[in-house]
């Protein structure tokens, strides 16, 4: 994801270098002491002793440190209020909101050792696999509600919230497209755009993986979806603009895809905002929390991972349009939030999520081909 | 956008004195004058190069590899080099040939007058109006629900009938403009200043005509300075990198975002060296075309006596 302002990117770059420099100068006792050891290497609740353990330890330590979460990203602004409501004793330091997964684990490895390291991640999936090596594995307590499919079997990560690609778009000035080929229509002349750089973004990845299935190809190969967006060039009907909250509220980006708990919070910026997820086959995409095996604030990290996987947490992210990890769960037990899930665009028929290969095969593709197709 | 370059063109009525002969301790103090400026040098600026190449040396894991610099071989690498060459190129180009046009016509006004001293003025600040604000103006103004796109529509006209040009790479040629001429104006003002009125006198008296000046004698001594100011405007687009992220967000066409992408992309993974192949590569292209600008300056020297 990425914003107009580029400026606090630069900042945080400037931040992470004076750390960097920080680090090199300070003497090892300047570096915090990494909570207890005991927190630092606890796997579940188990190891502090109960919960109000948990939160004794946490409340100690007085701070969590949060990164890359912008706030009208998946209602996470109203989730860290909460948290902060829950635990006033605790300072949330949220820095770097609009920064892409790749630069969360720089952050952590840069800032490795002193107090401003980020203590937990939220990542898309291709980061957190080739990542495994900076967390620190941990079960949260509804740990059995998580889906086998959505979480690394020690907890080393977890996903926990998601959505399907959609598009959306703006009801007063477009016809709702029923499929991907009407938006190739003279309609939709200069009006579509992707939000983000597929070679960059996970988003935008996604959106030619969506492009892909509905075209009728699979993910083992990304072609067909390539073709696609290389058509609506063609046609005149694409838009090489970076979408943003400002840019939907002025009309600029009209039609836009995204992930639907994205594309959902933008009716706040346009009243006849409305988002389509076609039938057929859709492209799912989750993202994943972590924990950071260096976390100035380990017990901290852990609290906020309990208050996430919470009903809750949970709940909140509903409320955003994401569908979190326990929501099957939640449904079955009573505890969902009805309104806010009944919310939620229908789902499709049938449901796809790129593997390890599969990711990573369609990044060299794009890497080769992204570029011409949309010149 | 790179920083306002200091203007080299010497002036006329600096005649280097003739220095005494020093003695060993004095010529020690002038060394350690040196000092401050050396170090500013190489931190600012030796630093950054060598990290920069040295991280396109390595691999992920600190192995020494030439893979990343023969990346730079990638056909669409190089065709990200060579949009970015075109555009500093013409860009380049259009700023410089606008930019003389607007000294040329300052040229009747006087010094201290108050129109000169406003372009002079407007010059300065626009010369460095780049990045975000930039883009946002432009895309407010021109911008497919922009005010004047909206005006002309009004009239009948169409600017976006072919596509939405200015979210691609032809649309940087515009807001690069706005900020190459200026800069133009800035460099290129003192050494039109400097055209010596003797030397119409002398070439009136001796029977020449006005075209005669400008053939002989004008455009002979400003072609050093003219290119050495075109060859800044170019290192000036190249590096640009803002104006084009707030703009461009597909296909990273030029290099500046090409690092972007190598730096902090979340899907094509572990290409972080690459980002310092390419810094590799746009300094050897600046380096050239600093060696340029320096074989020129040498030239135009002889003529600023």
């Amino acid at each position: 994801m990425t914003t107009l302002l580029r400026t606090p990117r630069l900042g945080a770059g400037l931040a992470v270098v004076a750390a960097a420099t920080l680090a090199l100068t300070a003497c090892a006792g300047d570096a915090p002491a990494a909570g207890d050891s005991k927190a630092a290497t606890a796997t579940s609740v188990a190891d502090f002793g109960t919960f109000a353990d948990l939160e004794a330890a946490a409340k100690k330590e007085g701070a969590l440190n949060v990164i890359a979460l912008p706030r009208d990203w998946a209602n996470y602004g109203a989730v860290i209020d909460a948290f902060k409501a829950k635990y006033p004793e605790i300072t949330v330091n949220e820095s770097s909101p609009d920064i892409s997964s790749a630069e969360e684990i720089q952050a952590a490895k840069t800032n490795e050792g002193l107090d401003t390291a980020p203590d937990v991640f939220d990542l898309g999936l291709t980061v957190a696999l080739q990542n495994t090596d900076v967390f620190a594995p941990y079960k949260v307590q509804t740990w059995d509600d998580i889906p086998d499919a959505l979480k690394e079997s020690t907890g080393l990560f977890v996903g926990d919230y998601g959505g399907y690609m959609s598009i959306g778009y703006d009801s007063s000035k477009f016809p709702e497209p029923e499929s991907l080929d009407d938006l190739l229509g003279s309609d939709y002349k200069a009006s579509v755009a992707i939000n983000g750089d597929p070679t960059q973004a996970g988003a935008a990845f996604a959106a030619v993986g969506l492009a892909t299935v509905q075209s009728g190809g699979d993910l083992d190969d990304f072609q067909p979806g390539i073709d696609f967006f290389s058509e609506l060039n063609k046609a005149g009907n694409m838009l090489k603009l970076d979408v943003t909250s400002a840019t939907i509220a002025s009309g600029e980006t009209p039609v836009v895809f995204d992930w639907d708990y994205l594309n959902a919070t933008h009716v706040a910026d346009n009243k006849a905002w409305k988002v389509r997820v076609f039938p057929g086959t859709g492209y799912a995409g989750y993202y994943n929390q972590a924990v950071n095996k260096n976390a100035p604030h380990p017990a901290a990290a852990r609290l906020w991972q309990e208050f996430l996987y919470s009903d809750e947490g949970q709940n909140l992210w509903l409320k955003g349009g994401a569908r979190p990890a326990r929501m099957e769960a939640m449904t079955a037990a009573g505890t969902i939030d009805a309104d806010a899930a009944a919310a939620l665009p229908a789902a499709p028929t049938t449901v796809v999520v790129p593997s390890e290969a599969q990711s990573t095969a369609a990044g060299t593709l794009l890497g080769e081909k992204w570029a011409a197709a949309v010149q | 956008m790179s920083d306002p370059q200091p203007d080299r063109t010497a002036t006329l009525d600096g005649v280097e004195p003739t220095a005494p002969p020093r003695r060993g301790a004095s010529r020690l103090l002038a060394w350690l004058g040196l000092v401050p400026f050396a170090a500013y040098v190489v931190v600012f600026l030796a630093l950054p190069t060598v990290l920069a190449l040295a991280s396109g040396l390595f691999d992920a894991d600190g192995a020494f590899t030439l893979d990343n610099l023969g990346a730079l071989g990638d056909p669409v690498i190089l065709a990200t080099f060579w949009s970015s060459t075109w555009l500093s190129l013409l860009t380049a180009v259009l700023g410089a040939v606008f930019g003389a046009l607007v000294c040329y016509a300052m040229l009747g006004l006087s010094e201290t007058g108050g129109i000169r001293t406003a372009v002079d003025a407007a010059a300065g600040v626009f010369a460095q109006f780049g990045g975000v604000m930039l883009a946002f103006a432009f895309i407010a103004t021109i911008g497919l629900k922009g005010v004047v796109t909206q005006l002309l529509l009004g009239a009948g006209i169409d600017i976006f009938a072919d596509g939405p040009w200015i979210y691609e790479l032809p649309g940087l040629i515009l807001p690069y403009v706005f900020f190459q001429i200026p800069l133009m104006v800035i460099t290129f003002m003192p050494a039109l200043s400097a055209l010596k009125p003797q030397w119409a006198e002398a070439n009136l008296t001796l029977g020449g005509t006005r075209s005669s000046f400008w053939l002989r004698i004008g455009f002979p001594v400003l072609a050093p300075s003219f290119l050495a100011c075109t060859l800044l405007l170019f290192a000036n687009a190249f590096s640009s990198y803002a104006t084009a992220a707030a703009l461009a967000s597909q296909g990273s066409q030029i290099v500046p975002l090409q690092i972007r992408t190598a730096l902090t992309s979340e899907t094509v993974l572990g290409r972080e060296n690459l980002a310092g192949a390419l810094a590799l590569g746009m300094i050897v292209v600046v380096g050239v075309v600093m060696w340029l600008y320096s074989l020129i300056q040498r030239r135009a020297a002889r003529w600023q006596a």
